[in-house]
């Protein structure tokens, strides 16, 4: 589905609560014009939950559930179930969360849902904090990060979660980033047409948690992608496939920018470069993310594109 | 009709699937896995034809039976103990959300040390989730008021859950006989349900969102007035399953033998059971006392227990302790009687950890509490002189 083809009909509606610059609110207007009225969103506590705006109205044109934070997809689980008893496999079920609620405290109840084979999207927007509470470190937040947990620095790499939820062998996995539109909707397009637990996360660059200027979202989601912070790939079936720049990335079809292209417009990282330069933490962080590149080589890239890079070494 | 003659985990589970519900979402944990179990078999033989979600947690369960209730299901659930203690924070979520979920729970021993017997400080110590509470103390008990539990449950007047409780091992794992009506019965009782709201894509509406606090406090008195209607409907309910079954549990309590008693004992539970022996050997050597079983902790039967103390004095055993102050049902029975009543109140501990409390014990207990002068405080039976 490209750009032009989406509903003109929005299911997000003026009156959101959302910061100016908001990822979330970009990513939820895509999915929802991408998957149609016909969705039941599960939100669990997350910055979704300030987005819809106070009762009694509402920023959604499509039904939603707020559950706790911990238990999106089971409670995605249970409206699966009834909509199935029901009848109603015209009805996408899915789970909405941040993530906090997926890389930590929803890990559990995900992990089971995908187990359990619970036929529904959940959808991981990642903005690498606790943003709602107001900017602590999750599972997501990268190396050397302030967050008002971490004063000096996140002193722990993220987890690959997306690597995690490939361990479950669930139909679709994939990530994306909200700069990507068409990424995007192809995803949720691709994950509606599947039977059975699919996985999205969505990368969201947050302007007051990341400190950068609340013009430059889209523009900070895609320096993510391009020096290698980031990755959108997709996994279908167990058939696992690089997109976009992350393709030309895996295959060296394109040199990675150095990761300060990305990380010295966010005040997260400030520390970094003053007073002085932190060299030991910059270049952490940049072998951090060679080390990633060059696992995904190793495990994904194609036999005969593997074959070619060694020749060239 | 049939008799069954089984445990009261399995009866339970016999109750919940006539009551047909669309979802159950469920977690092992003993001692209620046999009730989950006998669900499992009547998936497998067809005769439960619901969604069975096998979840990975208690609070997973209850959150799945949440968004099942919400999306316009009949749900039921069970469990136990720490799984009731793990499910706490969406036990309040199901109440404000105002979902009619059903569910067993088999009152156990909390830890450490690990124990598996009869203690109801799991039950008790949720008492302020907004669920409905009934102590049952026979097998026919868990199936009637299963069944009732549905229909007081999504009746627009109360549409908030209900759990009933048994005590571990003495009910959950004795067999008793209970009659079993046919299914056309609960089904002409019970009738198909019909949702108050749910998720539909139709009239997409945002539930649960932030919510300020003037209307906060309009939910919360929303379900304060539910449970006061509910102790009302309570026993109409249970005359209607009456004229349909030919049984009635739907005393807040219970009565025994209370005519002309100048004291009444009360008890919940499997206490409340084995005092009626009590009771009978008491009144044979010639004292004037009855027993008032207390099967609807919530809503709690204020009224009722004002009655009891314009004409008796009042013995209570506690199966809990709400450490720090004295026994739940102690404490609510003389915050009940306050202003309206200035007989004597006695209130004992007894049986925690699943200690074995025989009628014998509760004729000691009576005895003690009749011949001693008022007494502030409690005791703990087996402790003291």
């Amino acid at each position: 589905m490209a750009l032009k083809d989406l509903p003109v009909d929005e299911c997000l509606l003026q009156g959101s609560a959302a910061c100016p610059g908001c990822p979330a609110t970009i990513g939820l207007r895509l999915v929802l014009k991408a998957l149609g009225k016909k969705t039941i969103l599960v939100v669990p506590a997350c910055c979704t939950a300030v987005i819809e705006s106070l009762y009694p109205h509402t920023s959604f044109d499509v039904p939603v559930m707020n559950i706790a934070f911990e238990a999106a997809a089971a409670g995605a689980s249970g409206v699966e179930a009834a909509l199935r008893q029901q009848g109603r496999d015209d009805i996408t079920v899915v789970a909405w969360a941040g993530d906090g609620g997926t890389y930590d405290i929803g890990i559990q109840a995900l992990s089971g849902a995908l187990e359990r084979g619970t036929n529904f999207i959940y959808i991981c927007y990642n903005n690498q904090i606790y943003s709602n509470t107001g900017i602590q470190r999750s599972g997501a937040t990268p190396y050397a990060s302030w967050t008002t947990t971490t004063v000096t620095g996140k002193n722990e790499f993220r987890k690959e979660m997306g690597e995690i939820i490939l361990a479950h062998h669930i139909p679709y996995v994939a990530q994306t980033c909200i700069s990507y539109p068409e990424d995007v909707i192809r995803k949720v397009a691709k994950a509606k047409s599947m039977k059975g637990p699919k996985y999205l996360e969505i990368f969201a660059p947050c302007p007051p948690g990341w400190r950068f200027s609340m013009d430059k979202t889209v523009e900070m989601g895609e320096l993510a992608v391009e020096t290698g912070a980031w990755a959108l790939w997709e996994c279908d079936h167990d058939v696992m496939t690089f997109n976009g720049k992350s393709k030309l990335l895996l295959e060296k079809k394109i040199e990675r920018k150095p990761v300060e292209e990305w990380i010295k417009y966010q005040g997260r990282f400030s520390h970094l470069f003053k007073p002085q330069r932190d060299e030991q933490r910059l270049k952490a962080i940049n072998d951090h993310i060679d080390q990633l590149w060059e696992r995904y080589r190793s495990c994904y890239l194609q036999p005969e594109t593997k074959q070619v890079l060694k020749t060239e070494k | 009709m049939t008799i069954m003659m089984d445990t009261g985990n399995r009866i339970a589970a016999k109750a919940a699937v006539m009551a047909r519900p669309e979802v159950v979402a469920a977690y092992p944990i003993t001692p209620q896995t046999t009730l989950v179990e006998a669900i499992a078999e009547y998936v497998a033989t067809g005769e439960f034809k619901g969604e069975y979600i096998c979840v990975e947690s208690e609070h997973s369960a209850m959150s799945a039976c949440i968004g099942a209730s919400a999306a316009g299901s009949r749900t039921f659930t069970a469990t136990s103990s720490h799984g009731l203690l793990l499910m706490h924070e969406m036990l309040h979520w199901a109440a404000l959300a105002r979902l009619p979920v059903v569910m067993c729970n088999i009152n156990r021993v909390l830890g450490p040390g690990w124990n598996i017997w009869a203690d109801e400080n799991d039950s008790i110590s949720q008492r302020d989730t907004g669920w409905i509470q009934f102590y049952c103390s026979s097998n026919q008990e868990i199936f009637d008021t299963v069944i009732q539990s549905f229909k007081l449950a999504e009746h627009k007047n109360v549409v908030l859950p209900v759990m009933i409780n048994l005590n571990a091992f003495i009910l959950s794992h004795t067999s008793m006989p209970a009659t079993i009506p046919d299914q056309d019965i609960v089904d002409t009782y019970l009738g198909k349900y019909i949702p108050h709201w749910k998720l539909d894509v139709d009239n997409p509406v945002t539930f649960g969102n932030i919510i300020g606090p003037a209307h906060y406090e309009k939910v919360r008195r929303a379900m304060q007035d539910a449970q006061e209607e509910a102790l009302h409907l309570i026993p109409q309910i249970a005359k209607e399953w009456k004229k349909q079954s030919g049984f009635f549990h739907g005393d807040l309590l219970e009565y025994y033998k209370c005519e002309g008693a100048e004291t009444i004992l009360l008890a919940m539970g499997a206490i409340g059971a084995e005092s009626k022996i009590a009771i009978d050997e008491l009144q044979k050597e010639g004292m004037k006392i009855g027993l008032a079983r207390v099967r609807t902790f919530r809503p709690f039967p204020k009224e009722a227990i004002i009655q009891l103390g314009k004409k008796a004095d009042l013995i209570v055993i506690d199966r809990n302790i709400s450490i720090g102050s004295e026994g739940a049902l102690f404490n609510e029975v003389k915050a009940a009687l306050y202003g309206s009543s200035e007989v004597k109140v006695q209130g004992f501990i007894a049986g925690l950890g699943g200690k074995d409390v025989t009628y014998k014990d509760v004729e000691t207990m009576c005895k003690k509490a009749i011949k001693m002068p008022p007494q502030k405080e409690q005791f703990w039976y087996g402790f003291e002189v």
